[in-house]
């Protein structure tokens, strides 16, 4: 399991991750999913321990990956987003040498290299040296060697970019098979390519979570539902009770809570502006609005941005079995 | 521990291409060059001026040995690959120095091939030679330490040489200097150099201090390299 709780990451001055918080359930398949600089691999990064967050937790089933590093890394897989190879050595060296950096040692070290050689398909090549191999291949390598040591969770930055369609085919029937008994956390900037493999997606854009659940559950939502932003003074519950009450609300969820000021984001029934009736609401209880602003655009952004890719592959694909 | 999974890795990686030879030959034939023409003019059975001379080439050779060391890993992006395998940055950077260490010390070996030649025709004094091996494998693993912690600073390999390079023959020179300057000065100078160091071991003379020094420097680098390295990739 994997939990994400409150993280937040700065370079500098810039905020890459906001107040990001999600869970990965074990043997869950989720895909992560947000336009390019959303930041994907930032989180990923974090989760794997490469940089802490500036704020916030990450918790792998149950450890804390900044308090105890050592024991959280053991139990991850981890692709990043360029495969970090030896170009100089050859695809069995490389494996057995990161079978070394994970700890695997004696008669298990070759075992568990033909077990990721034979998963991964590199039976052909175990021999030559990765500076030589395609990119397909090289990309193979890469996740040969995040599954060493069989970790229960596996974090794949943007797995098949690069690829050629067909390589792509493979590298996804491949997460496929590894999927049930492994909790996966995948990330792409290409909506189809999650919805082919995950059943659980998790859209972010700017670094802030846009959107989680399954692929028709978010699309649902976005053509029966709008949404507004709201930052105000006051109680969470207690606003959250009342403004429950108002005709057409679907739902209320709090983004953050600092020093008494609240922000959350309403969603509502698509055609019905609630704007008024929420400020009458809101200022009954003597709740102050400090911001309010309809955010659906968004998530639709977002997910244009997303969807308007799906073609470049999809014609891709086609090509491939041409 | 996994220091010696990364020190294994880097020992490969340095046989694995010409950088180890090479640098190993030049090193054998240059100094191989001054311990003969050093041997044929004085007549003598000493190598202090061997060494001497040996020291002042560890100032080029330590850049090369070096510069590619951490500068590699971060502009390929397996740095990435090692901090998130459970490994500490300690064990990625001791692994790193004892490797280039260990190619050093290869070299060195093999120049014992010039005492023993000295045995074939005399007899000397094993006293200063001893303490002179003594002082140019401290000498040379400051400089390699030096050369560690500048390729954790930069991704440019040749920038990393250069930077060495330079410290190293600040450390050389400032002896130099030493010689011109008087009162307090000349005791900082004589102080932080290198070459003041080392020559009480060519002369046979092992001071405490000296081999302080030299150890001193070889672990405040090795410190500073794991600080670069953190610095560099974790904020």
């Amino acid at each position: 399991m994997i939990e994400i709780i409150n993280v937040t990451k700065y370079y500098g001055s810039h905020i890459a991750v906001k107040d990001l918080t999600f869970t990965v359930k074990k043997g869950e398949v989720m895909g992560f999913l947000g336009p390019n600089g959303a930041g994907k691999s930032t989180t990923m990064r974090i989760i794997t321990g490469y940089m802490p967050p500036t704020r916030g937790r990450v918790l792998i089933d149950g450890i804390d990956v900044l308090k105890d590093p050592m024991r959280a890394k053991k139990r991850i897989g981890y692709l990043p987003e360029s495969p970090p190879l030896y170009r100089d050595m050859t695809v069995k060296e490389y494996l057995l040498l990161v079978c070394d950096l994970k700890g695997i040692k004696g008669r298990k070290k070759e075992m568990e290299t033909n077990r990721v050689i034979g998963i991964s398909g590199l039976e052909q090549v175990t021999k030559r040296l990765i500076g030589n191999l395609s990119k397909g291949y090289k990309q193979r390598v890469g996740l040969a060697q995040a599954l060493l040591g069989d970790p229960g969770i596996l974090v794949l930055d943007e797995p098949t970019t690069g690829l050629d369609p067909k390589q792509i085919k493979e590298i996804r029937s491949l997460i496929k098979k590894l999927a049930g008994n492994k909790t996966v956390i995948l990330s792409s900037h290409i909506l189809p390519e999650v919805n082919a493999i995950c059943e659980k997606i998790i859209i972010i854009n700017k670094g802030r979570l846009v959107a989680s659940g399954s692929a028709d559950e978010i699309s649902m939502r976005l053509q029966s539902r709008e949404s507004i932003y709201v930052k105000a003074k006051g109680d969470f519950k207690k606003i959250a009770n009342t403004l429950q009450k108002i005709k057409g609300m679907q739902s209320i969820n709090q983004i953050s809570d600092e020093a008494e000021v609240l922000e959350f984001n309403v969603e509502f029934e698509k055609g019905r502006d609630l704007r008024e009736e929420l400020f009458y609401a809101m200022a009954e209880m003597g709740c102050p609005i400090l911001e309010m602003k309809p955010n659906k655009l968004s998530l639709e952004d977002v997910f244009v941005k997303l969807t308007t890719q799906e073609k470049v592959v999809e014609t891709g694909e086609d090509l491939g079995s041409l | 521990m996994k220091i010696w999974a990364v020190y294994r890795k880097e020992l490969r990686s340095y046989f694995c291409s010409p950088l180890a030879y090479t640098v190993i030959g030049v090193y054998l034939a240059l100094s191989g060059y001054f311990f003969s023409v050093i041997l044929v003019t004085t007549k003598q059975l000493i190598m202090t001026g061997v060494f001497a001379n040996m020291g002042l080439m560890l100032v080029f050779i330590a850049p090369i040995l070096t510069m590619r060391l951490l500068t590699a890993e971060e502009s390929e992006g397996t740095m990435e690959l090692l901090l998130t395998t459970p490994v500490t940055v300690f064990d990625i950077v001791v692994g790193k120095y004892l490797a280039a260490f260990t190619v050093f010390l290869m070299g060195t070996v093999l120049t014992l091939s010039f005492p023993l030649f000295l045995c074939t025709y005399g007899s000397p004094d094993f006293g200063p030679i001893i303490t002179g091996y003594t002082g140019f494998v401290l000498l040379g693993g400051a400089f390699l330490a030096i050369g560690l912690f500048m390729s954790a600073t930069t991704d440019n390999q040749v920038i990393a040489g250069v930077l060495t390079f330079g410290v190293g023959l600040a450390l050389w020179i400032v002896g130099w200097l030493a010689e011109e300057l008087t009162g307090k000065a000349r005791d900082i100078a004589n102080h932080i150099s290198a070459v003041q160091r080392y020559e009480g071991f060519l002369y046979g003379v092992l001071d405490l201090s000296d081999v302080t020094y030299f150890i001193t420097i070889i672990l405040a680098f090795v410190f500073l390299t794991c600080f670069a390295v953190i610095k560099r990739n974790c904020f």
